[in-house]
């Protein structure tokens, strides 16, 4: 026992090592790998709901949004007028000074985390009373709706789309703001990694994971199914929420459809992460998200223009012959591995009932 | 939000006959989701987009000089085909499947069609022309575009010929049969992999139809597929499988709600205002059903 702690110790520690490091080895990708932070958070939560709990979410997207609008808004709104900011490109006659941006990230991100946490509270009870491919659906149009409805309201900037605070031009170092924002994406990381992986040590995803086997039966045995579900939702938004409030500063621009409530892409993407490393695995959706990322920014240049396509038939490709994902791919392959003891006899017998 | 509607009747008579006659054309997509679902069991999110290329490939036939009415002949025989290659491509692998399968990779095909559609076709929105002009009503303050009221009127002629088909042909007799119950049907001698071909055919045959109709009526764009899959969908979960008087009722409901929603909320609230009915439809049904302990199935 104490020698598997020490190897994950070393595992650990050699990663956040390697995550400090690498705006400093990539110094190029630093983008690149923010944008990694960002999806790998937004995998594992996903994976909270459709791995974890089997609420095949494609509602995620909607706290991603919020966060993002919710971000942007409180750093504009703490010091100028929101509606001349967004009506007249504001970056050009409202500066934030350096202390103004920063204070106005760091209260907006702590907005962007709640509010998004709080609408799945309020929302979850009604939602979360559907079940397998009506939540399903439900969220999508969920999702979809916040992007058309956002698309329509003149504060946030309606279709023309809403510019984030530009970074402070009082710091010289020009690799700053992609340090600034790779940090706060690791750090995110990280807490969700720790968060997650708390869970699933947890009785809570035991129930978690009840619910996904059999709801009926978990309510029979005495767990209030609903209010776990709620809870579970609730930390995917937080996070959801944080994720969205990064990218949104890091983008600097803010469109409805294509950037905050992206159904098509990061909506999408999140599902196929999430189940391309394998569903309900603490170590899937990382390493889904990894291997994504690099696909897409490998291929996506390689493929200009037929870079849906591409998506479009590795989504069908993954969930039509890879359901199961990477780790489900290695556990059946080897389960001695992940602590899975099996019988001989019992391998046998299940030879002979085929 | 403007009420302006309540206070002029002509508006409400307007937006009334628009609602109903687009809602004809909705019910029309709805019938093909409900087949394929109670046929297949799956829930095919390519649905819109199915709908829009049998538009453009009316409107292909009108840049080419033939009128684009002709598509409600042509586009249902090309998408029969391109149906059943779907279904022999990548649907055949998810039928058994859980339906979250189903939905995720029908997903992907949207996603592919949508900029297949793009490249082939351009970003623009686009518009067939059917010259068929305008009926003037009530002293001419009631406009109805005559390509409706064709449009709603061969959409009712195609449901009434698919109804009588399924009732009376042999293949119509397989396809009913292997929904009731796809096993029993196998032991009796249906060759269920061809129902399931042949069902996915007539579906995106249907799409091809309502298609051609909307490039005529209303406009056709690669990306506007997902509002017609939700539309089909609410149509459907409302009025139940298999049951065309309620979808076409539904059908006719959803129109309306679109019309009024169109004026009272504003044009750029329309998609949202579908996409929100779609939660709202789910969420009362499931409170209504969980006062009997149940859950939408």
């Amino acid at each position: 026992m104490n020698k598997v702690k020490q190897k994950d110790l070393i595992l650990y520690s050699g990663l956040i090592i390697l995550g400090l490091a690498a705006p400093y080895l990539f110094s190029a990708f630093k983008v690149q790998l923010t944008y990694l932070c960002v999806l790998i958070v937004l995998a594992m939560t996903w994976n909270l709901q459709g791995g974890e709990m089997g609420y095949n979410t494609f509602g995620n997207i909607l706290f991603y949004g919020l966060g993002m609008y919710l971000t942007a808004s409180v750093q504009v709104g703490m010091f100028f007028p929101l509606a001349e900011w967004t009506e007249s490109g504001g970056e050009k006659t409202f500066v934030h000074t350096t202390a103004q941006y920063f204070q106005g990230i760091g209260v907006g991100l702590l907005v962007s985390a709640i509010v998004p946490a709080i609408v799945a509270g309020a929302i979850g009870y009604a939602i979360l009373g559907l079940r397998g491919h009506y939540f399903a659906i439900c969220t999508l149009g969920l999702g979809i709706a916040a992007g058309e409805i956002a698309g329509g309201i003149e504060i946030i900037g309606a279709g023309q789309g809403f510019t984030t605070p530009p970074f402070p031009a009082e710091i010289v170092d020009t690799e700053a703001r992609g340090k600034f924002f790779y940090f706060l994406s690791f750090a995110l990381l990280i807490g969700t990694f720790v968060f997650v992986k708390y869970i699933y040590g947890s009785r809570f995803r035991l129930i978690l994971n009840a619910i996904r086997d059999n709801e009926d039966k978990a309510e029979a045995m005495g767990i209030q199914t609903m209010k776990y579900k709620i809870v579970g939702w609730m930390c995917s938004a937080f996070f959801c929420g944080l994720a969205g409030g990064i990218m949104g500063g890091l983008i600097g621009y803010i469109d409805s459809t294509d950037v905050a409530f992206d159904g098509r892409e990061m909506g999408v993407f999140m599902v196929l992460m999430a189940i391309l490393g394998g569903k309900g695995t603490l170590w899937g959706p990382v390493i889904g998200a990894t291997l994504f990322h690099f696909f897409k920014e490998g291929l996506w240049t390689l493929i200009l223009g037929w870079q849906y396509v591409a998506l479009g038939v590795l989504i069908v490709v993954i969930v039509v012959y890879f359901p199961e994902g990477l780790m489900g791919w290695l556990r059946e392959k080897y389960p001695e591995r992940f602590g899975e003891v099996i019988d001989d006899k019992d391998r046998k017998a299940q030879v002979e009932l085929k | 939000m403007d009420f302006l509607i309540f206070k002029a009747p002509m508006l409400m008579v307007q937006a009334s006959l628009d609602g109903i006659l687009l809602g004809i054309l909705f019910a029309l997509i709805a019938y093909g989701m409900a087949l394929q679902w109670g046929v297949m069991n799956i829930i095919n999110i390519a649905q819109g987009d199915l709908v829009i290329l049998g538009g453009y490939i009316a409107y292909t036939m009108y840049l080419a000089g033939i009128h684009p009415a002709w598509g409600v002949i042509v586009s249902p025989i090309i998408m029969y085909f391109v149906g059943w290659a779907l279904y022999k491509l990548v649907i055949n692998k998810v039928v058994d499947r859980d339906l979250f399968i189903s939905i995720l990779a029908t997903f992907g095909i949207a996603i592919v069609f949508q900029q297949l559609m793009n490249f082939i076709f351009g970003a623009d929105v686009v518009v067939a022309q059917s010259e068929y002009g305008t009926t003037m009503l009530f002293d001419n303050s009631v406009t109805l575009p005559n390509s409706k009221i064709f449009s709603a009127f061969i959409s009712v002629l195609y449901a009434i010929g698919l109804v009588i088909y399924m009732k009376k042909s042999r293949l119509g007799r397989a396809i009913r049969a292997t929904a009731q119950n796809a096993r029993a049907a196998k032991i009796l001698g249906v060759d269920t992999e061809k129902v399931y071909a042949a069902t996915f055919g007539i579906n995106a045959a249907l799409c091809g139809i309502a298609g051609a109709l909307i490039s005529i009526t209303l406009t056709l764009h690669p990306y506007v597929g997902l509002p017609y899959t939700v539309r089909s969908f609410m149509i459907v979960i409302v009025a139940g499988l298999g049951n065309l008087p309620a979808v076409a009722v539904s059908g006719m409901g959803l129109g309306l709600f679109e019309e009024f929603a169109d004026y009272i909320l504003g044009t750029e609230f329309r998609i949202g205002a579908v996409f929100m009915l779609l939660v709202f439809i789910l969420v009362y049904r499931r409170f209504k059903l969980s006062k009997k302990r149940e859950y939408l199935k």
